[in-house]
């Protein structure tokens, strides 16, 4: 059986003042249909470009996909047609964002918004649309959903409104759901809930998730596999058991041990959080041959900064591309 | 799957007060508003007088019916006279009807031609809004008053050429009301999630971002339903009209020789404009105050 979604050596350039940019160089994963990948990240390494990517809804005249190939379920989405992508989005892929405060179309209600969605994809009448749309809201363990179904999005709770996007981006019951940093605007308690939720669904629908998130404890909690993006390339990829176990690649490591541990001995001293120094190479960086993060990395050697990494494999389902990976891990 | 959460912070949320509407929080502020609801009560009463008055007062405005000038009050007619010996306050009654009538399909016309050029240039950008808002330019600059009288003068003065002439060159504010409204929400999250779950285009500008721009769009349409009444005034007053029609405007400009000896002729028609034009403009301050939020809870 194919994957579910295959990309191949994507690229994505952006224009800007300073020229054209590469935010995504070189980039291929695949994902299977139920399983969860997840992109970890600074910001500004192109996590949430690959997403938009997905979609086909990169912001137009100033990015493009200049090669490469994004195919999902057997069809090539980067040179589809727009109604295509458009019938393909909300049904078949779907995407919840990271502010739920300002996701939310502030002057309809949320069971019309559901509605709407399921209006337009399923063709279904105004009332199964909202009878649907109250199921799913109670899916998504609102309470009350009749009552709330009628509610506007100020009068709920972040965590609330996360969940009234995920009914929406389930409502269809896609194939593919893109989560990009779904809990950063919230509390610990409700990430929790909403991790919970996103796997509890996943389950019941065996929808495939891509989520994109900084939180290498939402990585450990929700995903399969991870794919470390660093400046637009894949620094490392891999289950997430192996890369938690045994990261491959400088930057891995340092993301890794910024996490603070909170099962520290903290009657002893409290160790300092290791943090990555200096930060991501500007735009105008991209794409140049060589290591992207050899400025930041203490094992740099001249290697590093002529000549761009390739890709090491260590076993069938983790690779990093770094030239010093095999050494110093030893 | 059973509705099993039941964090206390859901809980806590759901026995909140049950908050209005924004739309019924938005008429709360309206009727908070004395100045607003008195204007809005007379200009139900100009709207009712228009309906209703030429069925109730059946006089009609053309006919003679008792000597010229003769002064309010006097000989049974509440407004006296003209220079012809017509009911001043049947014309009045007629007029209010020609008034309203364009001053509201005025406003419609350059609404929907306002609405349409600053969506499609707001939401399209780049040369799309090049080309409309020069065109929008190009009427702003345009002397507006010159403007409809020519196209009144070349095209006759029917009451659609004139409801059409006025409409013409007052859309521009609504276009560019409309298209600041776009460039701003066309940004907002919620957009680009109705973008990701397939919305089309056109959807996308008059289902998704033209309900939340409509708050200033209301309140310019009021004012322009006050001004387009004024506009109609001032060709009528200059002659612009359909001499078949009476119109609040036309009443003054017909009689204004004999503003010295029968000044109530002009006075008269000139207060239902004043009062009408004013109330609107309240009207329009009272929707401000109230669909403005950066105003709220002053």
């Amino acid at each position: 059986m194919s994957a579910l979604l295959e990309v191949n050596h994507l690229s994505i350039e952006l224009t800007t003042r300073d020229g054209v940019a590469p935010v995504i160089d070189d980039l291929s994963f695949d994902l299977n249909a139920g399983e969860t990948l997840s992109f970890v990240g600074e910001s500004g390494c192109g996590k949430s470009m690959t997403a938009l990517a997905l979609m086909g809804l990169l912001p137009e005249n100033i990015s493009r996909v200049s090669a490469g190939s994004i195919t999902f379920a057997g069809e090539t989405l980067n040179d589809a047609s727009e109604d295509r992508l458009r019938q393909i989005r909300g049904n078949d892929i779907s995407m919840i964002f990271q502010e739920p405060m300002t996701s939310l179309n502030p002057v309809f209600t949320i069971g019309e918004q559901i509605a709407e969605v399921l209006r337009t994809h399923q063709k279904l009448s105004r009332r199964a649309a909202w009878k649907q749309s109250v199921e799913l809201l109670n899916a998504v363990r609102i309470p009350q959903p009749e009552s709330r179904a009628a509610d506007y999005p100020f009068q709920m709770s972040g965590g609330q409104r996360q969940r009234a996007m995920i009914a929406m981006a389930l409502a269809c019951e896609p194939k593919l759901l893109i989560a990009d940093e779904p809990t950063t605007a919230l509390d610990v308690t409700v990430q929790a809930q909403i991790f919970d939720l996103l796997k509890d669904l996943r389950r019941q629908t065996g929808t495939a998730i891509i989520l994109i998130t900084h939180d290498m404890g939402a990585v450990a909690e929700m995903a399969e596999r991870m794919i470390v993006m660093y400046a637009g390339r894949k620094a490392e990829y891999g289950s997430v058991q192996q890369i938690i176990e045994k990261p491959r690649h400088p930057y891995t490591q340092g993301l890794i041990a910024c996490v603070p541990h909170i099962t520290a001995d903290l009657s002893n001293e409290r160790q300092d959080l290791l943090e990555v120094p200096g930060i991501v190479p500007s735009l105008k960086d991209f794409g140049k041959d060589q290591c992207l993060f050899a400025s930041r990395c203490e094992h740099r050697s001249s290697r590093c900064t002529q000549q761009r990494p390739e890709e090491h494999q260590f076993s069938s389902d983790h690779s990093a591309e770094c030239w010093h990976a095999v050494e110093y891990q030893e | 799957m059973k509705a099993t959460n039941t964090d206390s912070h859901d809980q806590h949320n759901t026995n909140a007060i049950k908050a209005r509407s924004p739309l019924a929080e938005a008429a709360g502020m309206f009727f908070n508003n004395y100045a607003a609801v008195v204007a809005l009560l007379i200009l139900i009463l100009v709207f009712l007088m228009a309906v209703f008055g030429p069925i109730l007062y059946q006089t009609d405005p053309f006919e003679m019916v008792w000597a010229p000038f003769s002064p309010p009050g006097e000989e049974g007619f509440l407004f006296g006279t003209d220079y012809l010996g017509r009911d001043l306050l049947a014309m009045i009654i007629n007029g209010s009807r020609v008034s309203l009538l364009i001053g509201l399909s005025a406003a419609l016309v350059s609404i929907v031609i306002g609405v349409t050029v600053g969506a499609l240039a707001g939401f399209y950008r780049g040369f799309v809004e090049e080309v409309l808002m020069r065109i929008t330019e190009f009427f702003q600059v345009l002397p507006t008053l010159l403007f409809s009288m020519v196209l009144v003068a070349l095209f006759g003065a029917s009451l659609p050429m004139i409801t059409f002439a006025i409409g013409i060159v007052s859309w521009t504010a609504v276009a560019r009301i409309t298209r600041s409204e776009f460039l701003r929400i066309r940004e907002q999250e919620y957009v680009m999630a109705s973008r990701a779950s397939g919305v089309s285009n056109t959807r996308l500008m008059f289902a998704v971002i033209l309900p939340n721009a409509l708050p200033p769009i209301i309140v310019q349409s009021a004012l322009m339903v006050g001004s387009a009444i004024l506009f109609e005034a001032g060709l009528s007053f200059l002659g612009l009209t359909d001499p078949n029609i009476v119109s609040w405007g036309q009443i003054i400009g017909s009689n204004r020789q004999y503003i010295l000896d029968a000044g109530y002729t002009v006075t008269i028609p000139g207060a239902a404009i004043f009062i009408t034009v004013l109330a609107i403009s309240l009207v329009g301050d009272g929707l401000n105050d109230a669909l403005n939020p950066k105003l709220r809870q002053r």
